[in-house]
């Protein structure tokens, strides 16, 4: 068989292993105890002092399929700023907020359960320029996860624009748009990540 | 060339489809905890939007002068980590050959005896006072890493009667998109445990598998100091632009 030139040649994708059980030693070490190398673990906040928006606090919890806590599973999150602009080199629109960061890393407790303080994000366009619904994303690693799980929370406050979002359209054709919203009341907002069973969320492969 | 195109879109282009065929199922029976862990419905899957496009970055002043050496970065002034010594290098590339600058890549271990220091290991061999067993760099205006550590031990884990992991090191590694985000493990050249492993086995391509082998590499190995191991990663490669949908007059 003809080989391809060296320009054409395919390079595949490192494959994914589990985070296993020990990843907080290398992903939030001060929160496992050893302190010392690091002043402090990378993620802990979102958002900076004199960020614009609308603040509230995000409580999750992540639950398996024998309706246990995932006690130990590290949740990432990665969302837009009030404007819905991304504070990444790769966002060619415009330049976030300063005082947001957007990205964060968070440990789960003994019941599974994670929070954090942000603010609410601004709509983003999707293809062909139709806007998405306000959402954050969220990726999910853990002993027994082979590969990172990729999902987005979105908004119960936001009907209108959740009833025309692309993805929870997706979603809803296999009736699990509802995993993807996180229920907001005053400036709280609660997300159930369930791995598995009758409530699974809608993971995604983007 | 493309900027030319009247079609340009400005932004980031999105992914080539993550080939799953390459990856471990989410349900792999020889590894137990994947049992209650493993989504059982299918994906969701779209192509990468702005949300997936576009991820975190992360700046060379947040890392510490010793972050990136695991032989002393915990230890106690003038002291070292105990184990045979090594240097684990390797360059970040996406699935387009394009190296990966500017990118933090974290890591972390078990030390010499195959021990953790974490409140949850039931392993008797002993802790290192001088081995924290992590640490992170940023890859380099050509995508390369490095950093300096401690060939970890075997440990024996609870999932079969008798099954032992192999030494590894654990990787975390950022893209430019969040789509890239990836947590591998990495396995050492001639390690006869890595075939017999349950979670090596989760992946059931053998080229995949050997892809998570680092090599011993002789050429970048210091005389009477350390070892060098290569271990090269493969990040998403980005698509093209050319030709990608866009309303007229947008
Ligand atoms: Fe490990």
């Amino acid at each position: 068989m003809a080989m391809l030139p060296s320009y054409l040649a395919e390079l595949k994708e490192t494959p994914s292993q589990t985070a296993g059980p020990y990843v907080h030693i290398g992903m939030t070490p001060n929160w496992s105890g050893i302190t010392g190398v690091y002043p402090e673990d990378p993620g802990l906040e979102v958002i900076k002092d004199g960020v614009k928006g609308e603040r509230i606090t995000v409580n999750v919890r992540v639950i398996d399929g024998g309706n246990n806590p995932v006690a130990d599973c590290v949740v990432e999150i990665w969302q837009a700023d009030a404007n819905g602009i991304y504070n990444s080199p790769a966002e060619h629109r415009g330049k976030a907020d300063p005082n947001f960061i957007g990205w964060g890393r968070f440990p789960a407790d003994e019941d599974g359960r994670l929070s954090f303080e942000t603010i609410k994000p601004g709509a983003v366009p999707g293809p062909k320029g139709a806007m998405m619904a306000p959402h954050i994303s969220m990726w999910i690693v853990a002993r027994g996860i082979n590969v990172g799980l990729l999902t987005r929370m979105y908004f119960s406050d936001e009907a209108d624009a959740n009833a025309k979002d692309g993805v929870l359209a997706k979603a809803r054709m296999s009736g699990r748009d509802k995993t993807m919203i996180g229920k907001r009341e005053g400036d709280t907002v609660t997300f159930d990540i369930y791995l598995q069973g009758e409530n699974e969320t809608a993971f995604l492969d983007v | 060339m493309s900027a030319t195109l009247p079609n340009r879109v400005e932004e980031a282009p999105g992914f080539v489809a993550r080939d799953r065929a390459q990856h471990p199922a989410a349900f792999t029976p020889g590894y137990k905890s994947t049992f209650l862990r493993a989504p059982k419905q299918a994906l969701l899957s779209f192509d990468a939007t702005l949300s997936e496009r576009t991820g975190p970055a992360f700046g060379h002043n947040m890392l510490g002068e010793l972050d990136n050496d695991l032989i002393v970065n915990y230890a106690k002034p003038g002291e070292q980590a105990l184990g045979p010594r090594i240097v684990v290098h390797g360059h970040i590339i996406d699935e387009n050959a394009r190296p990966v600058p500017n990118v933090l890549v974290e890591f972390w271990q078990a030390n010499a005896s195959g021990r953790y220091r974490h409140k949850k290991e039931g392993y008797q061999a002993p802790l290192d006072p001088n081995f924290g067993g992590f640490g992170r760099t940023i890859t380099d205006e050509n995508g390369y890493y490095w950093f300096r550590t401690i060939q970890p031990g075997p440990y024996p884990w609870p999932n079969g009667v008798n099954d032992w992991r192999p030494a590894h090191i654990h990787f975390s590694i950022f893209g430019t998109g969040f789509a890239q985000r990836l947590i591998s493990q990495m396995y050492f050249e001639g390690d006869p445990m890595v075939q017999i492993c349950p979670i090596v086995n989760t992946i059931s391509d053998p080229d995949a598998i050997d892809r998570l082998v680092a090599r011993l590499d002789m050429n970048n190995t210091i005389p009477m100091d350390l070892r060098a191991y290569r271990f090269d990663m493969v990040l998403r490669g980005r698509r093209s632009t050319f030709f990608e949908n866009k309303k007229e007059g947008n």
